[in-house]
């Protein structure tokens, strides 16, 4: 009988009991009674089974580090008296229930004076006393709840990032207000000639927008002018640069036509333009403030270190870990820099470096790497070398990887130049027309010409699409950097896919067994030889047997070779139990052909001295995975594997992809970055798909590199889009719909070279009054916006079909 | 038709006193987190901050 936990929702054996309420671990079981102590069980009403699987561990020693006072002095932004205040970044935070509990956090420590979560952020802004709680009791009690944090000591960035949003935000404000008011003081003039006599009102209503369009000028548009003037000086025509010309020319004839009383000049489609056009680089740019795209290899690393220093444990700041110096490892921690292991019990677990999936274990004397993580028991490490170059990092200083990506200027830049070079000529042309009919109507032609069609609206719609297309990109669940990206996508022509993690799914491994069949006495007595040990595979084998026996037996006799196997006595029941070669070292003859490199993903089990058969990882392949690449090759895409795993299932990988994809096993992450750098030079725009550290290097080298994630956006590598590892299967529709940016571009910039053409007819005729341009500028960026919206939705039918 | 200049100020000053608010709500946070506050509304007895009241910093002070 299996049953729901009620803290997490996880499926789970009725073993674990409260009252009438079953948990799948213990873990849960304590978050529960912690929340129940002190009154805050309205958490399980908010939303069902809304807490975090415990997954019944938690080491406390972790956040060790926390007691440094310069790391503590890092994190905590300020401290006055009784009150410190920290920001931790918690990505875990998905629902109503989260945010109830972590702003009640009071409740369960009256030390902490007050919690506050941002959940676009996934932030939680914590005020506590640090004489009633440390910075790392805190720590411990998110964790605990199960809201561990990640901890990054990124200074104060999100405080910038926050100041340059609201200077946008102050802009559009001003920029709003002045135009409304403009809009509404224009209205008695448009009407003056038949309905109403205005005299000398006419006045004090100019005047007054004058003052009004001088906020719009100098301080919202002043974003256009900069663009404009920086791209003037590196000799290059932008977008921005017609629209300051535009904006400018707006003014000065306005200003001419207010002082010389010949008319009200054009201030509110000047500050209407600027007001949409504000409004459009706000949309595109509010992008996913809660991810972090620009992580480089220190967010990786642990903050701080336990050194051992003459046999007592001190803590440090990884920072300043210096060349032979004694760190003490615990299980699950991860090694901070390249280092001799100097106690036995290694079981290093690289797949995040490298792409292997089952830990190794390393011999007293052997290098360690930065970058794995300890799956056995404590060990001590001697640091060869500092952090900033190990292995890993090494990878990050690279010369390869200095260079910026995407430097490419937009298609839409390009455009603008040829429009404003026929906007040029028509503003001539008319000019020389009127020069033989009409000298009175030149300047008034020639400057209607370039208010009317100034490439606002290929802004507009360049900036509202691709606002539109990144939010629809991501309700399925691809978050991308910026804009820049989709452009990217739209030019990639090769997708390197990495595949542990990737193409397969992490938390999904499970072992198979292949042999002789067991009996249940036989499963009983593994099962419990197993279960002694502590390795990953061995608890792999013990799960997968607790779903066939549940009995456990006692043995005689165990002798426990670290990182090898075991050897147990059980009754009547000799088990030897490991790896290829302890099995060979212990004359058991195995008939089976094995080869010995994927010795790290193989159990082999004998019993009485006879091979019986072995426990093979299968790694479960994400689902959709092969019509999604068949569609991707059918729509040109040249696709490569890269994986830094042995090549054991290559036979099933060319099956499921097709026998002509280029697949490279055991791939070093450097040898990947070379890979990306080969394909780019033979002149592909290569798209990297990966998700570990080890393809951060290619991730960051290729044209669009997209990291795939399964828990929600923890250890993503930098990189330019996050993929939910659940969606990877629609990629093919994804990058379809990218590539739909640049037709509704196209479309709609053709219904606003219309309206140009309209406008132009006004203009270049000299008849282009204050009226004709009012009515055409909102028109014409409201059509846009809103046929921009209509059209992102309607192409995403296919995207919103998945979900 | 004086009387449409005293309007014209007044009505100004109405909208500028919005402009205000905005750009006051803008640099107080406000307009930072969207979602949070629509649900904490519905928490009971959410704070209990009678005992002690929380220094706010701005961003700019450190």
């Amino acid at each position: 009988m299996s049953t729901a936990c009620y803290h997490c929702g996880a499926n789970c054996k009725e073993t674990i009991q409260v009252e009438d309420k079953f948990f799948c671990c213990d873990g849960c079981k304590m978050v529960f009674k912690l929340l129940d102590e002190n009154g805050l069980c309205q958490y399980y009403d908010l939303s069902d089974m809304p807490g975090l699987t415990a997954k019944g561990h938690f080491v406390s020693e972790k956040y060790n580090y926390l007691d440094n006072e310069t790391i503590k002095e890092q994190l905590i932004q300020f401290k006055i008296g009784e009150q410190a205040h920290v920001v931790f970044y918690l990505p875990q935070i998905h629902c109503v229930s989260c945010i109830w509990l972590l702003e009640n956090l009071h409740k369960i420590n009256s030390g902490i004076i007050q919690s506050q979560t941002h959940f676009e952020k996934k932030e939680i802004k914590i005020v506590f006393n640090p004489s009633l709680i440390s910075l790392k009791q805190v720590v411990q009690l998110l964790a605990f709840v199960g809201y561990e944090p990640v901890i990054h000591l990124g200074g104060n960035d999100w405080l910038k990032k926050k100041k340059v949003n609201k200077k946008q935000l102050y802009k559009i404000g001003i920029a709003g207000f002045c135009f409304s008011n403009i809009m509404m003081l224009s209205f008695p003039e448009y009407l003056s000639n038949d309905v109403l006599e205005l005299g000398s009102l006419r006045h004090l209503f100019v005047y007054i927008n004058l003052l009004l369009s001088l906020p719009v000028l100098f301080y919202s548009a002043s974003g256009f002018f900069i663009a404009a003037y920086t791209g003037l000086r590196q000799k290059w025509l932008n977008i921005d640069a017609p629209i300051a010309l535009a904006i400018l020319v707006t003014f000065s004839r306005s200003v001419y036509e207010i002082l010389s009383q010949t008319g009200a000049g054009y201030l509110d489609s000047m500050s209407g333009i600027v007001f949409f056009m504000l409004i459009g680089r706000w949309f595109q740019d509010k992008s996913y403030d809660s991810f972090a795209f620009d992580r480089d290899y220190h967010s990786f690393f642990p903050l701080g270190v336990t050194v051992l220093e003459e046999g007592k444990e001190v803590n440090k700041a990884l920072s300043s870990l210096i060349k032979g110096e004694m760190v003490l490892l615990r299980t699950d921690e991860m090694i901070p820099a390249d280092a001799v292991l100097r106690t036995d019990g290694a079981l290093i677990d690289y797949s995040f470096i490298t792409g292997e999936n089952a830990p190794i274990a390393v011999a007293v004397g052997q290098m360690v790497y930065a970058g794995g993580i300890q799956k056995g028991r404590s060990i001590q490490l001697e640091v060869l070398k500092p952090v900033g170059q190990s292995y890993i990092t090494e990878l990050w200083n690279s010369p390869v990887l200095k260079t910026e990506k995407n430097t490419e200027k937009s298609f839409v830049h390009p455009w603008s130049q040829y429009f404003t070079i026929i906007l040029f000529l028509i503003a001539i042309i008319s000019g020389i027309y009127w020069s033989i009919y009409d000298t009175h109507k030149i300047l008034p032609a020639v400057t209607a010409v370039l208010i009317v069609a100034c490439p606002c609206s290929l802004l507009l719609t360049v900036s509202f699409t691709y606002g539109n297309v990144l939010r629809w990109l991501g309700r399925g669940k691809m978050y991308c950097k910026n804009a820049s990206v989709i452009e990217a996508m739209h030019k990639i022509d090769t997708i390197v896919f990495d595949k542990t993690g990737t193409l397969t799914n992490h938390d999904d491994t499970h072992l198979e067994y292949t042999g002789t069949a067991l009996t249940v006495k036989e499963m009983v007595a593994v099962k419990s030889v197993t279960r002694e040990s502590l390795h990953p595979l061995s608890k792999m084998v013990t799960q997968l047997l607790l779903l066939q026996v549940a009995d456990i037996i006692d043995f005689q006799k165990i002798e426990n070779f670290i990182g090898k196997g075991t050897k147990a006595q059980c009754d009547d029941l000799e088990i030897i139990i490991g790896s290829v070669s302890f099995l060979k070292s212990n004359g058991i003859i195995i008939k089976d052909s094995i080869e010995e490199n994927i010795e790290g993903s193989l159990v082999c089990l004998a019993i009485d001295g006879m091979y019986r058969g072995g426990f093979k990882i299968n790694h479960t392949y994400r689902n959709g995975i092969e019509p999604m690449m068949k569609d991707l090759q059918a729509r040109g895409y040249q696709l490569h594997l890269l994986s830094g795993d042995h090549p054991i299932e290559k036979k099933y990988l060319q099956q499921l992809l097709g026998k002509n994809i280029p697949m490279l096993f055991q791939q070093s992450p450097a040898d990947k970055l070379s890979y990306i750098e080969a394909l780019q030079k033979q002149g592909h725009r290569v798209m990297m798909i990966g998700d570990g550290l080890n393809d951060a290097g290619a991730i960051k080298k290729s044209n669009v590199g997209i990291a795939v994630t399964d828990q929600t956006h923890l250890f993503t590598p930098a990189s330019d889009a996050i993929l939910e590892g659940s969606q990877i299967y629609i990629l093919n529709d994804l990058m379809e719909y990218a590539k739909k940016a640049k037709l509704i571009i196209v479309l709609i910039f053709i219904l606003s070279i219309l309206y140009n053409i309209i406008g132009m007819y006004f203009a270049t005729s000299a008849r282009l009054s204050p009226m004709v341009a009012a009515i055409l500028m909102p028109i014409s960026s409201i059509s846009i916006v809103a046929l921009s919206a209509l059209l992102s939705y309607s192409f995403s039918s296919k995207l919103r079909a998945h979900n | 038709m004086s009387v449409i200049v005293i309007l014209i100020i007044v009505s100004v000053l109405v909208a500028g006193g919005f402009l205000l608010a905005f750009l006051w709500s803008v640099k107080t946070g406000q307009m930072d987190d969207d979602y949070t506050p629509s649900v904490r509304i519905l928490f009971e007895d959410n704070k209990c901050l009678d005992k002690k009241e929380v220094v706010e910093i701005l961003p700019a002070s450190k």
